[in-house]
């Protein structure tokens, strides 16, 4: 039988799903690790950058700290979490994933804040604003798009390196993949890169979707951008990702 | 010395674990050695690979505004899979070889190359181009001679994000037994007791690798494009005070 019959037949298995240590309790914890990992990352990284943004100092760290990022295999770092006294809880993971979701979301974050256009923060100060008002209703608001991009990116990236956990014993969906390798089974292998493939793209759509809601003004439809927005990366000396706004500062891939 | 136990698979608990170990890197330079050639070997296959087939595409979707939309959208598609589920998803048909792991890691270059192929064109100057074309040139030497040469930032930074991240993507081919220097950390370290040096190792020369090719390419980068590094002083500062953002370096 075909490989992908296979994987139809294992996952329409509904033994499969809800057994212990099955296809839900995996995604259980695939998306409690994402979940915790990128909470952690946006609590740490987004007043920071909004500080350095709105002070526009520490430009230069932020984006190398994203482009240096990129170099580090994130499987390395899991692992090096992984032999750590933490180990064998669900902190290492945890902490191994903030690590890489810092980068982007630091990264965006201060570029959309500096981006902000001079004379609309001279006028907001110009009409009385308080610094903090100066943050929250002038510059926000016009970083929001960059802000988002740099959080999608993060949560993709969280997504799809919780799966790497499980080559280190984690119980994330990645379990399915392993267990398939191990068993020389094509039809279970191809079933968990479906399963995995599905949340990554589900994560995708669904930060999409809250950018979208999230980001005031004219609104555009999701996945339609393209040429609405100009490249942010210009005048960045290291791989910062001509063109694309999503590649900035993207971090490492997983 | 006593770490010299780094080939011994069964550590009692009593048994060092540093987190490095320089002993452990001679005694196992034997199996560092191929694994390093077969990191370098994938990223580099997986990187020109890439390129060749992305520049035609970024030339095709350039044409036409109604391909630009699909290719963009499909790399974004394929940029989301995750590097696991990808050799997954290929080791089915091209099995624990070298193959899957190269034919995975080429979709992401790709991604990555078509993208910046395609702003690094699409920036070229209109007025650049009219003044070739009235010049008499032909579209083949239009590509060549102007389009080129002016993308070529964009081409190179491409190139190097590219490069930087396939060359961590490489230790995820582990999970069919092909990860260059991902099998040192996972094999040699994880997997055999979690011994540290081998896992420290692994990390290090990656970055290294990584930050390496990146120079290279930075160097390539300066060698072909003579003309961005004017000697002349007031060329460069009048350049950077154009582009605003600059100021983040201060």
């Amino acid at each position: 039988m075909s490989v992908v019959g296979d994987a139809v037949l294992y996952l329409n298995d509904p033994l499969n799903w809800t057994r212990p240590r099955g296809i839900l309790d995996l995604a259980g914890q695939h998306l409690q690790i994402a979940g915790l990992s990128l909470g952690i990352a946006l609590v740490i990284a987004v007043p920071v950058a909004v500080v350095l943004g709105h002070t526009g100092r520490g430009g230069a760290i932020t984006v190398g700290l994203a482009n240096v990022s990129r170099a580090v295999p994130t499987l390395a770092i899991l692992t090096i979490f992984a032999v750590t006294p933490i180990g064998f809880t669900i902190w290492a993971p945890v902490i191994a994933l903030t690590v890489f979701a810092i980068p982007p979301v630091l990264a965006n974050t201060y570029v959309g804040f500096r981006e902000v256009d001079r004379d609309v923060v001279e006028s907001a100060r110009a009409m009385g604003m308080s610094e903090r008002q100066v943050v929250l209703r002038a510059e926000l608001p016009l970083a929001v798009p960059l802000m988002m991009t740099g959080i999608r990116t993060a949560a993709v990236q969280v997504v799809a390196t919780a799966t790497l956990a499980a080559l280190l014993g984690g119980g994330t969906l990645g379990s399915v993949i392993r267990t398939g390798f191990a068993r020389q089974d094509n039809g279970v292998v191809m079933a968990g890169a479906l399963l995995v493939a599905l949340l990554a793209l589900l994560t995708e759509v669904l930060l999409a979707v809250v950018s979208w809601a999230v980001t005031p003004g004219q609104k555009q439809v999701p996945f339609t951008r393209g040429r609405s927005r100009r490249p942010v990366d210009e005048p960045v000396d290291l791989p910062a990702a001509d063109g694309r706004e999503d590649l900035v500062g993207a971090g490492a891939r997983t | 010395m006593s770490a010299a136990s780094g080939t011994a698979v069964l550590a009692v608990d009593a048994a060092p674990n540093p987190w490095f170990s320089t002993s452990w890197v001679v005694d196992n330079w034997g199996t560092i050695m191929p694994l390093l050639v077969q990191h370098v070997r994938l990223t580099v296959v997986s990187v020109l690979i890439g390129a060749v087939i992305a520049f035609p595409l970024a030339l095709l979707a350039r044409r036409s505004r109604f391909l630009t939309g699909p290719v963009l959208g499909l790399s974004t598609l394929v940029y989301t899979i995750p590097s696991l589920a990808m050799f997954a998803f290929l080791a089915p048909f091209t099995g624990l070889s070298e193959t899957t792991v190269a034919v995975g890691l080429v979709l992401y270059s790709l991604v990555i190359l078509v993208r910046n192929f395609l702003a690094g064109l699409q920036a070229v100057p209109a007025d650049a181009v009219e003044a070739a074309r009235g010049m008499g040139y032909g579209p083949g030497r239009l590509l060549a001679k102007v389009e080129i040469p002016l993308a070529l930032p964009s081409i190179m930074a491409g190139l190097r994000i590219a490069t930087v991240s396939t060359v961590a993507l490489v230790t995820v081919g582990v999970v069919v037994g092909q990860g260059g220097l991902g099998q040192i950390i996972i094999v040699n370290g994880f997997s055999a007791n979690y011994y540290r040096p081998p896992i420290v190792f692994g990390t290090l020369a990656c970055v290294v690798l990584a930050l390496v090719a990146d120079q290279l390419l930075a160097l390539l980068e300066r060698v072909l494009t003579p003309w961005t590094r004017t000697p002349t002083s007031p060329a460069r500062t009048s350049g950077l005070r154009s582009a605003e953002p600059v100021e983040v370096a201060a």
